[in-house]
């Protein structure tokens, strides 16, 4: 399978008073063209972190310090010059992100911000990139598309704001989008509204897209493969109906248990405890404070990703023993 | 019944409202100065035209109404302040609104000269500052403001003069144009512009300062925001991103301050003015001072507190097309 | 002890306040024992008008053959305790005001803003020319006449930090426990909200000296003290033939005010920590 996306041993850290905190480590994943690969965690356990770093997106006043290697068809984005990345940045890798209410610039128009990718990476002149920026609003099904492209964000709901951020994101027709919880800030009924929207583009425009999200039923809905990240690390990844129906990690179980309970909306509350933050992980293996299976090994040394399944992986040295429930 | 005003007409309306209670505060407090003070204004003209006996005194006095009942005093000058009359300046001979407005415009060509200067330069060079954010060029920038913002202007002014007129003989030192100066038209305007540089860079100066420091705070602020984020990932330039996406958020507290520091501008310019000579206001407040011209002294507070409730009311239209939010408030 | 090293620590962190911190000790040294030890009287003429640095004037003479050197020294006092007076007096002002705004809100709010606003309008450095020219400009007056021109933008921010505490769970509780409105604002918020008051008005004393240093440039400050704004006025006159003499006391200005200016800064990182990635 030729991989669109390759990440290998994605480390980032953020600088603090005690040394640098590492928010992802060890991170190793594919995509391939046209695939949808989910990650799921609870809050704090680096996703967004691990999402920004790809296409070089990660705050900049918070000095990150970022290892590994990212390579897009190949070719290595880590490192790469401001201006090189810039040129990837909608054409290669478009993203969206969790709160469209202040992911898009309040001052100026819907219109202007739809049209700048258009014209800086399609070299549009003003007329092409507006006839083409009603073209994406009619895509992503905002109504009077013509009416919107004078208008402010204030003057659009949550909803139609999200689907202005997703038709920016498509304006260059990316080969990866990543999307970063792009419904949890969303009304519940808007939500399914704007997750098939992302989910019938993708297959219309086949473009691959990184879906990050702690709603379970998101993932059994849209994604191919999934990968469960927990204290910055990978614990599990593989094909979708394995993970959802055979998981051998334990906090994958967790998170499975906490979603039945809730229903198909549920949120990943159920499991006692929290992500421990950055500082505070313990050796060994991070989930271990709150696993109901833990052993004093588990304290020794940080579990290595092993087989256990057909395209299944995960970070746990009793996963082969005690089948999941 | 059908009939209503525009929001915004609405707004300028009670913006313009506002500077009747402002205009009745200040003459309050006017009399109230000039009640407390030691003498009143026949001591003074006596004084002036080099004393006078008791009974001259009392006439004068009688004469200008002084000798009525504090309160009547009281609303005799209210009165007089609410339909603009300011009085006479009993020194010069002429009323006072005549005498202040005639030096309205010197002022006003100073004051928006280095307003817009530092507003400008301010905010270019704290774009520049925070897109460096902790180089050489940032550190040393901010020492430079803030040793900037620690001189007192009408000493700078001095400097200046010392520097560019007395040592380069470049820039004439004081005035608003060449005495006796026999131009064309355009030949005059030059003249003006030639005398404006020394005093409004001098009083930009300061300013510069203090908008550079606030811009390039308020840029930290908001590049550090989602939706500039969001612009470098649909793959906007750095320098489109600081210039336009982040600059034209991070201007509105630049903006509002520049309105809230009009006050405090024309102050400066008392000196600013002294100094070089500008025959604006603040010359005048100086020129009454010596002149112990109280009337006039207050007729300026009057106008240039209502100047400073106009211009902020324009910094307020302009933070409403900054701003497309503000005008739905 | 420990957490008031840890606080020193931080403050002189950064070489810049230590700078300012040196420089501002120098200074305060020479105001208290300058005059002491410098006993020459400033108003004294001593010698040949307008001389240059020599054994006899380390600084020169003025226009009237007076020493600058004293000059500059007593005029540091000036300088200093207008400054120091004046911002106490502006800061008292305005944390009663500002508290009565933002704890009790409602009318007395608005009244108290309104006034607030009416000050922050009028130019101030015109109203205190006026305040000045209408009393006899002795120090007090002066020192006063500043404060009173001063106050309304620590109103403000007092305004601001009462109105967020006044709501908060341990003032309700401290009202429970039977505690007067006085007690509550002056025991229980104000030391909760002291250190961005004390920033400003920190800041406020760099303000204030250079208020006075223009008031005394005009003529218009005591007529029997020295001061560093008066001797720019004085060296003005001769600003051709011997710039120096405007130039020394305006060093000294600039000095002092970026000195508090650098410290002020310095506290203001040190105590709201949360602003200190700038
Ligand atoms: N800019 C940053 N500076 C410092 N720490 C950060 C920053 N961004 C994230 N972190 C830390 O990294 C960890 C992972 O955060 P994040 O990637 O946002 O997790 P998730 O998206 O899974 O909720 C958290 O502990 C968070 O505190
Ligand atoms: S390694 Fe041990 S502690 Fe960690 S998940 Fe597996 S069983 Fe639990
Ligand atoms: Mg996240």
């Amino acid at each position: 399978m030729t991989s669109l996306l390759t990440v290998k041993s994605l480390c980032v850290g953020f600088p603090g008073k005690r040394g640098v905190l590492p928010a992802v480590e060890d991170l190793d994943f594919h995509i391939a063209p046209g695939e949808t690969l989910a990650i799921v965690g609870e809050s704090g356990s680096g996703k967004s972190t691990a999402a920004l770093s790809i296409p070089g997106l990660l705050s900049r006043s918070s000095r990150p310090v970022v290892s590994g290697s990212v390579r897009f068809e190949g070719q290595e984005m880590l490192n790469m010059p401001d201006r090189k990345l810039a040129r990837m940045r909608g054409p290669d890798v478009g993203m969206i992100f969790q709160d469209p209410s202040t992911s898009l610039n309040p001052v100026f128009t819907i219109g202007r911000q739809i049209c700048e990718p258009l014209r800086t990476h399609m070299g549009l002149d003003a007329r092409a990139a507006e006839a083409r920026a009603i073209e994406l609003l009619e895509l992503v099904k905002v109504s009077a598309p013509e009416q919107r492209l004078a208008q402010y964000p204030h003057n659009l709901s949550g909803g139609m704001r999200q689907r202005v951020m997703i038709a920016i994101a498509l304006a260059c027709s990316p080969r990866l989008l990543i999307a970063d919880e792009p419904t949890t800030a969303l009304d519940v009924t808007v939500q399914a509204q704007v997750l098939r929207l992302i989910s019938g583009l993708q297959k219309s425009l086949g473009m691959a897209v990184l879906l990050i999200t702690h709603d379970l039923g998101v993932v059994w809905e849209t994604a191919d493969r999934v990968i469960v990240m927990y204290a910055g690390r990978k614990v599990e990844e593989g094909p979708v109906r394995r993970i959802l129906s055979q998981p051998s990690h334990p906090y994958t179980e967790g998170l499975l248990r906490a979603a039945r309970k809730e229903g198909r909306d549920g949120f990943l509350t159920e499991i006692p405890g929290v992500v421990p933050p950055p500082h505070q992980r313990p050796p060994g293996c991070a989930f271990e404070p709150r696993c109901a299976r833990a052993i004093a090994a588990c304290r020794a040394a940080v579990p290595a990703i092993r087989s256990t399944g057909p395209g299944q992986v995960a970070a746990c040295i009793r996963a082969e023993e005690g089948q999941p429930a | 019944m059908a009939f209503s005003i525009p929001p915004f007409l609405q707004f300028m309306f009670r913006r313009v409202l506002q500077i009747i209670p402002v205009v009745i505060a200040i003459a309050a407090l006017n009399f109230l100065l000039l009640s407390l003070a030691p003498g009143d204004a026949a001591d003074v003209i006596s004084a002036n035209n080099g004393g006078a006996s008791a009974e001259e005194v009392q006439a004068l006095r009688e004469s200008l109404g002084l000798d009525r009942p504090m309160i009547v005093q009281f609303f005799s000058y209210m009165g007089g302040v609410l339909t603009l009359d300011l009085g006479q300046s009993y020194v010069r001979g002429m009323p006072v609104l005549d005498l202040v407005m005639s030096r309205v415009p010197a002022t006003l060509l100073l004051m928006v000269t280095s307003l817009a200067l530092a507003v400008l330069a301010g905010i270019l060079l704290g774009i520049l500052s925070s897109t460096r954010y902790g180089s050489l060029l940032d550190r040393v920038m901010s020492i430079i403001s803030l040793l900037l913002y620690s001189t007192p202007h009408f000493w700078l002014a001095l400097m200046m003069i010392v520097f560019f007129s007395v040592h380069l003989g470049l820039l004439p030192s004081g005035n608003i144009a060449t005495i006796g100066g026999d131009f064309s038209f355009l030949g005059r305007v030059w003249d003006v512009f030639v005398h404006l540089i020394l005093p409004a860079v001098t009083m930009a100066m300061f300013y510069i300062a203090v908008y550079m420091r606030l811009m390039r705070s308020s840029m930290l602020e908001v590049l550090d925001l989602d939706y500039i984020t969001a612009a470098r990932a649909r793959g906007a330039s750095e320098k489109k991103i600081a210039y336009s996406h982040a600059a034209r958020n991070a201007l509105l507290p630049v903006v509002t301050l520049a309105g809230v520091q009009i006050g405090h501008a024309l102050g400066g310019s008392v000196l600013i003015e002294t100094v070089f000579g500008w025959p604006g206001l603040g010359r005048l407040v100086y020129e009454s001072l010596l002149e112990r011209d109280t009337n006039t002294l207050m007729g300026i507070l009057v106008v240039s507190s209502v100047l400073v409730i106009v211009v902020s009311l324009c910094i307020d239209l302009v933070c409403g097309l900054l701003d497309p939010r503000i005008v739905h408030k | 002890m420990s957490r008031s090293s840890d606080f020193l620590r931080r403050l002189f962190s950064s070489w810049t306040t230590a700078l300012g911190a040196v420089l501002l000790f120098i200074i305060v040294v020479a105001a208290i024992f300058g005059p002491i030890v410098y006993t020459v009287d400033p108003f004294e003429m001593l010698g040949r008008p307008a001389q240059l640095p020599s054994a006899r004037f380390p600084l020169g003479t003025d226009v009237s053959g007076r020493d600058i050197l004293a000059g500059i020294l007593n005029g540091a006092r000036v300088s200093l305790i207008v400054g120091l007076a004046a911002s106490l007096g502006a800061t008292l002002i305005g944390i009663v005001i500002g508290a009565l705004s933002g704890y009790f809100g409602g009318l007395i709010d608005d009244t108290l803003m309104r006034i607030t606003d009416f000050f922050l309008t009028v130019p101030n450095f015109v109203l205190l020319l006026v305040i000045v020219s209408v009393f006899t400009s002795t120090i007090e007056v002066i020192t006063l006449a500043i404060a009173f021109v001063s106050w309304p933008s620590v109103a403000r921010l007092v305004r601001s930090e009462f109105a967020s505490h006044a709501s908060r769970e341990y003032v309700h509780a401290c009202r429970g426990l039977g505690m007067s409105h006085m007690e509550i604002m002056g025991r229980q918020i104000l030391p909760n909200v002291m250190a961005p008051i004390i920033v400003v008005s920190s800041l406020m004393v760099a303000s204030a000296i250079l208020t006075e240093a223009g008031l005394s440039f005009l003529g218009l400050s005591d007529p029997d003290i020295v001061s560093w704004g008066y001797m720019i006025g004085v060296g003005r006159t001769v600003l051709r033939s011997a710039w120096w003499m405007a130039a020394i006391p305006g060093v000294m200005i600039v000095l002092a005010v970026l000195a508090i200016n650098l410290v002020g800064e310095g506290l203001n990182d040190a105590l709201n920590p949360r602003m200190r990635q700038r």
